[in-house]
């Protein structure tokens, strides 16, 4: 009952993200289209965290090290392109790119990587030290990209426009929507397909009991560390469309605040339910512009109204919606 | 360098390290008794500066200042437990995580609006102020050495109060069996109370004394937050004894590593790019130390589960 | 007081009268209003809508957003500014960060940026652009007068420190820019550090003559009171970041006698000045901060330009504002080849007055003070 319920809501907030960002194309209002934008890239971010933190239990307080490694990679190829300088030459020569295409699997590919690093290294831990270790990594990325000159140090790095995608001209807000938009599709049906799949079952398997999983012969650490390796590459893909929004990278996405507020959209809009961050994401961004146009003391209001959601509404914006009670984590 | 700026470094690392253990110790106790992760530590120590500046410059006397800072600290965590906190005890970490970041938001944009937004005047006393010298030459301020020897008396008097008083059997058996101790006709939740009541004044006493010789206001509490957590982690979580070696652990290192590295450096590097490499690797330096212990003892020095 | 203000203002008006043609403009103020930054956003939107108050002028409109010190924020607000708003102008951010995020951007889309306060070197050399002009200075500029300063009084010896970051880099290369001695030691601390008795004691040990410090905001509070109470008694010199009068409160005793640097202080002698601090203080009940003034001669600014050029002719526009005909509360006022300040530099120095901790001016740090980047600007 409540699935068929749920499946119902899932498609008016998917729906609904794409319909909004239609009309205020149609009322020549481009700033809700570029919010709307920013709902789809963080709701991105949060179903790459949601893999790990809902299905996989691994809660990561560390993601704003792969949303920003995504960041930088579209920042730094672009950077590279635009003054015509090679980003490294040895051991082959890498020339810079503000082609998407090109942007894409080197970002995603890059983030997974830091995710193995960081994951060999964090899932020994488990509970509140998974949380801080994860932390650890993000802050130590943080105070290097803030004392590292040669991409801008704190000043980030602007690339002036937006990379570029055939056949597309994604400086037109509503193009570059329609772009991000179609990756949160993507995004929703393979995190889909991996939790309904084998291996997805082993994962929650492995947050309710390790030891029957390993029973049946399945090595936890290793169907964790795959997952948090997706988890990462999907993150970093979110991070490199932010940088193309903003048309700009800082130190400041791989801040602990960059984590917490992905965190967050996660749990506002329901943990383990795959439009969960997307419900998230809309809620909080449509409150931060409403509000904050509203009073000086927006942030008071939206501390409350989260304290609210959170004390009154267990399982989420989605778990509210399908008057269902959340999965505990 | 010499040796007298080595061991002066040391001690502005014990220095730290102790001011960190007071904010550690309460959120090592919330978690190890109650399980309860609490991001909104830090308003609590931003709660007690500000209430210590207020009353100080009302009154003109520190030490009523000082003694606000625990009274209010306390009662703003009793108030957030009943209200908010006795709620999350049976949730998952992640609402606790969501409810306290909200928290945080609700504590500092109300401070602004009460206190406006520029920092407070706050300072030490005059009888406080100012250096002695130690044996051996060294000129250490004043304030400070009482910061370490007021640190470590805490640090002793809450040892003792786990150990050998009827509380602190409490709060240890809450630490191993919940349902156990409440079993036994302990009030859980006055025990809980107090427990947040307790860390909440130790957090507003910190901000209280890092006020004085820093700055006070909006936003102070989120860097020691993370700091904080960084030291029970390194301690191992509920441990007060590990969250006093991880305090000092980090302390130390931080100092020393803001001190040497950039020295190290110039060794082999002109002195401009050796601070900066140094500097920037020195900001890294206690979450490596973290990340390092944590790979060869996953729950902490001393911590025994996770 | 207020009569004098409201006199002046009136006089501001009718001048306008004879020479403006009615064309609304309207400015978009993206500045920091929340968090541990705000009092310094607030300062400068206070003293912009007290110049747009005292004008008279009805045809401006002034849109205000918070950035919460966010680059990512202040990027979409001035997506928002300009795709749905549909303003004229851009001013209002603080940091330097935020601004090398905005800028570029908004003067790609053809709009006018006004910096009330950030003046980045990245965009005053190569990154330079004609719709970019910077009122209040360039990053380097008041360290680059503190190291002349230095060489004034007689200091051989310095000691530097900043935080590890591109505008604390700007500054130590600014002091040493002017700065004629030889340097004991320079550190860069962390961002946001507050502890500083580790530093305190390499200066101590450092045999230095003179320290020198950028540490802006709670940095900067924390710093000084511990030096205060670490009984090193080397003259410190800074820029006015640390002692403006929004957080000289906040230092008290700790501050008294320290010399600093300064394009602006209260006690300039001129009619415009006069008329702003009694205004500030009669409209917000505080003494201006030297942020307030930065967004006041902003405003000014722009409204001189309104009075000469109407905003949708670009370029006449451009040229009323490179002629910048307003009465700067600094005095005299001029924009260099690449839209950033040619003006005075003062050394300041903390006094008490009553119960009030400000500054006085001693002397002068520099003259007609260009910067060291405008040679690589073509425009």
């Amino acid at each position: 009952m409540t699935l068929t319920r749920e499946t119902a809501i899932n498609a008016v907030l998917f729906v609904g993200l794409l319909i909004a960002a239609l009309i205020a194309y149609l009322l020549d209002e481009p700033f809700i289209i570029t919010m709307a934008t920013k709902v789809a890239i963080f709701s991105i971010a949060g179903i790459g965290l949601n893999l790990a933190l809902g299905y996989g239990g691994l809660v990561s307080f560390g993601h704003a090290a792969f949303f920003g490694f995504g960041g930088y990679v579209a920042g730094i190829l672009a950077n590279h392109a635009l003054n015509n300088t090679l980003v490294f030459s040895w051991p082959i020569e890498m020339a810079g790119t503000n082609s998407m295409l090109m942007i894409w699997p080197v970002a995603i590919f890059l983030s997974a990587l830091v995710a193995l690093l960081i994951g060999v290294l964090s899932l020994r831990t488990s509970g509140v030290y998974f949380i801080m270790i994860t932390l650890a990594f993000a802050q130590m990325i943080y105070y290097f990209a803030i004392s590292w000159p040669a991409y801008g140090g704190e000043d980030g790095l602007p690339t002036y426009i937006r990379n570029s995608f055939p056949g597309l001209n994604t400086l037109n807000p509503i193009e570059f929507f329609l772009i991000c938009f179609v990756w949160l599709g993507v995004s929703l049906m393979l995190c889909s397909a991996i939790v309904h799949s084998r291996f997805g079952l082993a994962l929650q398997g492995t947050r309710q009991n390790e030891q029957r999983v390993t029973s049946v012969g399945i090595d936890p650490f290793r169907v964790k560390l795959v997952a948090f390796v997706i988890s990462g590459g999907i993150t970093g893909l979110a991070g490199t469309l932010y940088t193309d929004l903003n048309r700009f990278v800082s130190p400041s996405v791989f801040s602990w605040q960059t984590s917490g507020e992905i965190m967050v959209f996660v749990i506002l809009g329901g943990v383990a339910r795959l439009f969960g961050p997307l419900a998230g994401a809309a809620l909080f961004i449509t409150m931060e512009f409403t509000l904050g146009g509203m009073t000086e003391h927006w942030q008071l209001w939206l501390g409350l109204l989260l304290l609210f959601v959170v004390l009154y509404t267990p399982g989420g914006l989605i778990g509210v919606l399908t008057s269902g009670r959340g999965k505990d984590v | 360098m010499t040796f007298t700026l080595l061991i002066e470094q040391i001690l502005n690392g014990l220095q730290f390290g102790v001011m960190l253990f007071l904010m550690a110790s309460g959120l090592t106790l919330v978690f190890g008794v109650m399980g309860l992760i609490n991001l909104a530590h830090g308003s609590l120590y931003m709660v007690g500066a500000f209430a210590c500046a207020a009353v100080a410059t009302a009154t003109g006397s520190y030490w009523l200042g000082l003694a606000a800072s625990l009274v209010f600290a306390a009662l703003a965590g009793v108030l957030v437990e009943l209200a908010i906190i006795r709620k999350l005890y049976t949730r998952g970490h992640l609402d606790q995580v969501l409810a306290t970041f909200a928290l945080i938001l609700v504590f500092s944009e109300g401070t602004r609006w009460l206190f406006g937004s520029f920092p407070l005047y706050l300072n030490v006393p005059e009888i406080l102020s100012g250096a002695v010298v130690l044996p051996g030459g060294i000129q250490y301020s004043l304030f400070r050495l009482l910061i370490i020897a007021v640190g470590f008396a805490i640090a002793g008097g809450l040892l003792a109060l786990i150990h050998k008083t009827r509380i602190g059997i409490q709060i240890r058996a809450g630490e191993s069996d919940r349902e156990m101790i409440s079993a036994l006709g302990v009030d859980i939740n006055k025990l809980y109370t107090i427990v947040f009541a307790l860390g909440a004044a130790l957090a507003g006493f910190a901000g209280a004394l890092v006020g004085s010789i820093q700055s006070v206001q909006v936003g102070m509490g989120e860097p020691v937050l993370i700091l904080a957590f960084v030291v029970i982690v390194i301690g191992g979580i509920g441990s007060i004894k590990g969250a006093l070696v991880g305090s000092i652990l980090v302390g130390v290192v931080d100092t020393l590593g803001r001190f040497l590295l950039p020295i190290l450096f110039g060794a082999f590097m002109d002195p401009s790019s050796a601070t900066a490499v140094g500097s920037a690797l020195a900001s890294m330096l206690i979450y490596m130390v973290m990340a390092g212990v944590l790979f060869f003892r996953p729950t902490g020095l001393f911590g025994l589960n996770a | 007081m207020k009569k004098l203000g409201a006199f002046l203002a009136g006089l501001s008006a009718l001048a306008l009268i004879g020479t403006a043609q009615a064309e609304p403009v309207k400015i978009g103020m993206i500045t920091t209003l929340s968090g541990g930054g705000a009092g310094l956003g607030i300062d400068v939107r206070d003293g912009f809508m007290l110049a747009v108050k005292n004008s008279g002028n009805s045809d401006i409109e002034v849109v205000v957003e918070d950035d919460q010190r966010k680059p990512d924020i202040a990027v979409q607000l001035a997506d928002k500014m300009i795709q749905s708003e549909k303003v004229d102008i851009l001013t209002g951010i603080i940091w330097s960060n935020l601004a090398m995020a905005v800028v570029p951007a908004t003067t790609a889309q053809g709009k006018f940026y006004l910096s009330p306060n950030a003046g980045p070197s990245a965009l005053a050399g190569k990154g330079c652009h004609k719709n970019y002009f910077n009122v209040a200075w360039q990053n380097d500029n008041l360290h680059e007068a503190a190291g002349a300063y230095a060489n004034d009084a007689g200091f051989e010896k310095s000691f530097i420190v900043a935080p590890n970051y591109p505008a604390g880099k700007d500054a130590l290369t600014g002091y040493k820019r002017f700065f004629k001695g030889t340097i004991a030691n320079e550190i860069y601390t962390q961002l946001g550090q507050k502890d500083y008795a580790a530093e305190i004691a390499q200066i101590r040990a450092s045999g230095a003559d003179s320290v020198f410090f950028f540490l802006p905001g709670g940095m900067g509070i924390s710093f000084m009171k511990q030096y205060a109470g670490s009984g090193v008694d080397i003259p410190l010199v800074g820029p006015a970041f640390s002692f403006d009068q929004g957080i000289l409160q906040a230092v008290g005793e700790a501050a008294l006698g320290v010399k600093n640097t300064s394009q602006w202080n209260k006690d300039i002698d001129n009619a415009a000045n006069k008329a702003f601090v009694a205004g500030f203080q009669a409209e917000y009940g505080r003494l201006p901060s030297l942020y307030a003034s930065q967004g006041y001669d902003t405003a000014n600014l722009i409204i001189s330009a309104m009075g000469k050029a109407s905003v949708s002719d670009a370029d006449a526009f451009r040229s009323a504002l490179e002629a910048a005909d307003f009465d700067s509360v600094r005095g005299d006022f001029k924009f260099g080849p690449n839209h950033h300040p040619v003006q005075d530099i003062y050394v300041r120095e903390v006094i008490k007055e009553g119960d009030v901790f400000t500054n006085k001016i001693i002397a002068k740090g520099l003259s007609n003070h260009s910067d060291a980047y405008a040679v690589d600007c073509s425009m």
